[in-house]
């Protein structure tokens, strides 16, 4: 079974967001970048699987450009086989996925799995777009999935609850917790990652559907109004007749 | 020309997420001189559905379908899709849930339109430009994004936008069919299974949140929590290290990883208040933390604090909520 994982390259959990002076772009001087945590859950269960079936191959995709390298090269290390870099910036998710689903036709890929969004742009719309431009079924988010064969079964989150759903490969997923526990590589992998192949390919498709015209942070907060523990009984009475949210 | 806005229903009720975007919706309309009609998906009855008037809505076409009870992607897709055609709209708003963010990126491909998520505010269109606000780095940062296809989709975030409340006002119900085919619920849920939430409060829907970190010790204590919770007619939630170890179920972690909630209402007991934990509350209109370190980070984000242990403040804050009757 042909396994495509999708990752982004994404700011360090806790780096503090900064833009350029324009606030047009992400600030990125200082900052670490890391492989999506959403995209490890996809990453490792796709690993997983295949060390189940005991055959395969695992193929990471990234849209991005020279500086996502190291991140791929994790991936590698982390399990996945070969990999392809789309050397592009990633505009906006309907640009991302006509990558990903070029890629995917070309590829004959039975599960395509990635994250459930990207922890920067948070978006949640590549797996759908993917889904809906190769015309196969889309499944998001999954906290479970397991393979008998070419049928899927996956567990998908819903308010208050859950699905279960079955689809046949060829098929679409974006994966959350408790999915797996996500692997970190061991120094055997950072070695085997280094020969691994990693092709780079150019850009297909339509520009992008959307455009940011500018960043603004949050505005900041007045500052903390404390209350007595001993009298904590005032807070409930400022939030009625204060803040009015009760 | 139209705007149409995909209502979600449950057990027959209207999702008050879904009354948000019903409000969202229809002021778009009035923004761009036209009329907002609805979809609705689920299980609705005729009678909830005709109260979307007081929402500002013209129409609601309903498919009354019984396999459309759960949701099921590649028929809802294409009953939206086969909306939006009938009534030519332009803009189609959606909850920034997880069935709208699923169904909206599969139309956006099928409907070539521009997709916009997470969306806080209502359009501005000035200069010829349609551009909306909408969460960005999990909300670290908001982004104001230019959607530049004739066509758009806006998922709108939760507690981002008051509903209208036009007492009185109805809508008609008129009997909608896409023709759905068995093809169309080929991924139909085989089982759908609810969890228990506390108080029957959902935790993405409510406008109240009381959670809990690893200051409250352990999961034996989480009386204490759902206690005010309940109170207060809140939904509980936690923090990724509680999750992490069990005490509570993944469907309560809140946070950067977890689930992004912005109630008016978020107290924080125990919980320090890591960057992670902040980016998923941030957005909340109210913030009040409870912890006995008065060094804990979370404080610089909050608007009331308590520096206390939450054994002692918590059963105090159930109280005085049971006392304003």
């Amino acid at each position: 079974m042909k396994f495509l994982v999708c990752i982004s390259n994404v700011p360090d959990t806790t780096t503090k967001i900064t833009f350029t002076p324009d606030n047009k772009e992400f600030n990125k001087a200082g900052v670490q970048f890391v492989i999506n945590p959403w995209d490890e859950y996809a990453l490792t269960r796709a690993i997983e699987l295949k060390e189940q079936q005991g055959g395969g191959t695992v193929t990471v995709l990234n849209v991005g450009e020279a500086d996502t390298e190291p991140n791929i090269r994790k991936a590698l290390a982390i399990g996945a086989d070969d990999a392809i870099r789309v050397n592009a910036f990633p505009k906006d998710a309907f640009f991302v996925a006509e990558q990903i689903a070029n890629a995917a036709k070309d590829g004959g890929y039975d599960v395509i799995l990635m994250g459930k969004e990207s922890i920067d742009y948070n978006g949640f719309q590549v797996h759908g777009m993917v889904g809906e431009m190769l015309g196969i079924p889309t499944v998001a988010p999954a906290m479970k999935l397991d393979m008998n064969g070419t049928t899927a079964t996956l567990e998908r989150e819903i308010e208050g609850g859950k699905e279960i759903v079955e689809v046949q490969t060829p098929f679409v997923a974006s994966c959350q917790q408790p999915m797996c526990e996500p692997r970190i590589p061991n120094m055997r992998g950072i070695m085997t990652a280094r020969t691994k192949p990693l092709k780079v390919v150019e850009a297909v498709g339509e520009p992008a559907r959307t455009e940011v015209a500018e960043y603004a942070l949050p505005p900041k907060k007045q500052g903390v109004k404390l209350i007595p523990a001993e009298n904590a009984g005032e807070l409930i009475k400022l939030l009625r007749n204060e803040a009015k949210v009760i | 020309m139209s705007v149409l806005v995909v209502v979600e229903c449950d057990n027959g009720e209207v999702k008050k997420s879904s009354l948000e975007v019903a409000s969202y919706g229809s002021q778009v309309a009035q923004m761009l001189g036209t009329t907002a009609t609805a979809v609705a998906v689920g299980e609705a009855t005729e009678a909830n559905l005709a109260h979307l008037g007081e929402q500002g809505i013209s129409k609601v076409l309903y498919d009354a379908e019984p396999r459309l009870k759960d949701f099921v992607n590649g028929a809802y897709t294409k009953l939206i899709a086969a909306a939006a055609e009938k009534e030519q709209a332009q803009v189609i708003v959606l909850a920034n849930s997880n069935i709208g963010a699923s169904v909206g990126s599969r139309l956006s491909v099928r409907l070539k339109a521009s997709l916009a998520t997470n969306v806080v505010e209502l359009p501005k269109t000035d200069g010829g430009k349609f551009t909306v606000k909408r969460g960005a780095y999990s909300g670290k940062a908001f982004a104001d994004v230019v959607l530049s296809g004739d066509r758009k989709i806006i998922a709108v975030k939760k507690n981002s936008i008051e509903a209208l409340h036009n007492a009185g006002q109805t809508a008609p119900v008129e009997s909608f069919s896409a023709q759905l085919s068995d093809a169309d619920f080929a991924d139909a849920p085989k089982q759908v299974v609810m969890q228990d939430q506390a108080g029957g409060i959902l935790l993405p829907e409510a406008d109240k949140v009381v959670s809990g970190g690893r200051g409250m010790k352990g999961p034996e204590n989480w009386n204490l929590i759902e206690d005010l919770a309940k109170a207060l007619g809140a939904a509980t939630a936690c923090s990724k290290p509680v999750s992490d170890v069990d005490w509570r179920p993944h469907h309560e972690h809140v946070g950067q990883t977890g689930i992004t909630v912005s109630p008016n209402l978020y107290i924080a007991c125990g919980i320090s208040g890591a960057i992670q934990h902040l980016a998923g509350v941030n957005s909340s209109k109210v913030i009040v933390v409870i912890n006995k370190d008065p060094e804990a980070p979370f404080f610089k984000a909050a608007d009331y604090g308590i520096v206390g242990d939450v054994f002692d403040v918590l059963p105090k804050l159930t109280q005085a909520v049971k006392e304003l009757g």
